[in-house]
């Protein structure tokens, strides 16, 4: 049969028979992903204003979107706790606006079962715009006119950003569910 | 697409009550939150050991980030500088002759100036540095404006500490982990430093907006004695910092002072160093009879309230 086709016996997580996908990497990969979503913001660039989203709560929501499930609904508080000990943010307002984005997805979800790739996109923009002003608020300076302008961009890249994050998050996801432990 | 049929409960008593409790520990992580916000914002410091911690794992990461950046800049600037070259060169010439010129003028002055200062008593105002260290990177997602450098308590760093490039201020310690700190800078909308222009005594403040840009406010106000390309340079009030040090160039006039443009941008800065504290015994005098609780970095404002690190005190002023 491989002689015909070499992929006959595989699908996009690789040959079937005899394989299986590490565990570590089924577990792990969503957090870990997240928590560097959270860092690289802090670690690439030393600016003078907010230039880039939130990387973490983007990954955070792909992964709540493009596999519902596989996150439980209170993983917001504990990648949240990590994400306030690097963004600068006084710490806990990740821990609540991520949980409440949460638990916002799973009520939208249980109300509107039946999702496309629009509508996530759209709850996911919602969420995201709502969490970037929350954000602005809780950030313990007073907001003044020129920060909010100087902010603005972060807004909309978070809009924009949300396919290509989506479409991460499937690689990511397929990178996760890999068969590439061989049983002996 | 539908969610997993997994997830729906149905009658089993078992999946019902799993999603009871997601539910349940969602709301406390929320709750809890909240509530650590709350504190957060009313006791800024009180989470400092925490942050502290997680920075100083994220500093040795930070560094590669560093080098990549500051490498990356020369990169763009040696592209460019092929572009002109040649008229560059003859510019440069020029201004070569007149530095030259008003460097003769700076040793004289030099010269009175010391002459004066032994007149006068007073010794000279070179600080030595208490630690080098790189700046890791900032928040840049929040809209707080810290960074991170790569120095902590384990090399004398200490909350308050001024925080100065080879060009200018760029900020002061806010909290310190063991091999990195925190560092407020000066663009953060709740840090306040006292100025005054370099050439004579214009006394202002020298306010973050929080979009990279700095509001000097002058305190005479009055005729607005300001001009477009004034230097700015720190006043030594407040006792934090040593007087002299290059903070922001005016970039537009306003009624009440100007906008300035900083001296020492983060984003083009390497390594930095970090200074003692000035006046150390006037700070902590002043601190005693003002807060009487802890408050590690507050402000380098000579006024009653000190600028406090985050705005949860800020309601006061």
């Amino acid at each position: 049969m491989e002689r015909i086709d070499p992929r006959a016996r595989s699908d996009i997580y690789g040959l079937r028979i005899n394989r299986a996908p590490y565990a570590w990497r089924v577990r792990s990969v969503p957090y870990v992903t997240i928590m560097l979503g959270s860092l690289l913001p802090v670690l690439l660039i030393a600016d003078l204003m907010p230039l880039f989203p939130s990387l973490g709560f983007l990954l955070l929501l792909g992964w709540r979107m493009v596999r519902p499930g596989l996150l439980p609904l209170w993983a917001g508080a504990p990648l949240g706790a990590f994400d306030d000990l690097v963004s600068g943010q006084p710490f806990g307002s990740a821990i609540l606006l991520w949980s409440l984005a949460m638990i916002v997805i799973e009520l939208i979800e249980t109300r509107f079962p039946w999702r496309g790739f629009w509508q996530d996109w759209f709850t996911a923009g919602v969420i995201a715009v709502s969490y970037w002003f929350a954000a602005l608020l809780v950030s313990g300076a007073s907001v003044t006119p020129e920060m909010f302008i100087v902010a603005l961009p972060q807004a909309l890249l978070s809009v924009m950003l949300y396919p290509i994050i989506a479409r991460m998050v499937a690689g990511l996801d397929r990178f996760r569910l890999a068969r590439a432990r061989k049983i002996d | 697409m539908a969610p997993p049929s997994s997830r729906r409960s149905g009658f089993s008593k078992k999946a019902q009550f799993s999603l009871f409790t997601g539910y349940l520990l969602a709301g406390a992580g929320a709750v809890l939150g909240l509530a650590l916000l709350a504190l957060s914002l009313w006791q800024p410091a009180a989470f400092a050991p925490l942050r502290g911690v997680a920075s100083d794992v994220v500093a040795p990461v930070g560094t590669g980030g560093a080098v990549t950046r500051s490498g990356s800049q020369g990169f763009f600037a040696t592209i460019s500088g092929y572009f002109n070259a040649g008229q560059q060169n003859a510019e440069l010439r020029r201004e070569n002759e007149l530095a030259r010129i008003r460097l003769a003028e700076a040793d004289a002055i030099k010269a009175e100036n010391q002459r004066l200062k032994g007149l006068l008593d007073l010794r000279d105002g070179e600080a030595k540095p208490v630690a080098m260290a790189r700046l890791v990177g900032s928040t840049a997602t929040s809209v707080r404006r810290h960074a991170y450098i790569s120095a902590g308590t384990s090399s004398g760093v200490a909350p308050g500490m001024p925080v100065l490039s080879e060009r200018g201020v760029i900020g002061r310690v806010l909290e310190t982990g063991r091999n990195s700190a925190r560092v407020l800078l000066l663009t953060d909308s709740e840090s306040v430093l006292p100025v005054r222009r370099a050439k004579d005594n214009v006394i202002a403040f020298a306010e973050g907006r929080g979009d990279g840009l700095l509001r000097i406010r002058l305190v005479n106000l009055g005729v607005n004695p300001l001009k477009v390309g004034d230097m700015m340079v720190t006043s030594g009030a407040g006792g934090y910092y040593r007087p002299g040090v290059a903070v922001a160039v005016i970039a537009k006039i306003t009624p009440d002072g100007g906008i300035a443009r900083l001296v020492a941008e983060p984003s083009a800065t390497n390594f930095v160093a970090v200074e003692p504290v000035h006046e150390a015994a006037a700070v902590a005098e002043l601190e005693d009879t003002v807060l009487p609780g802890p408050s590690p970095a507050a402000g380098a404002t000579p006024t009653p309230t000190p600028a406090p690190p985050s705005g949860a005190a800020a309601g006061e002023e």
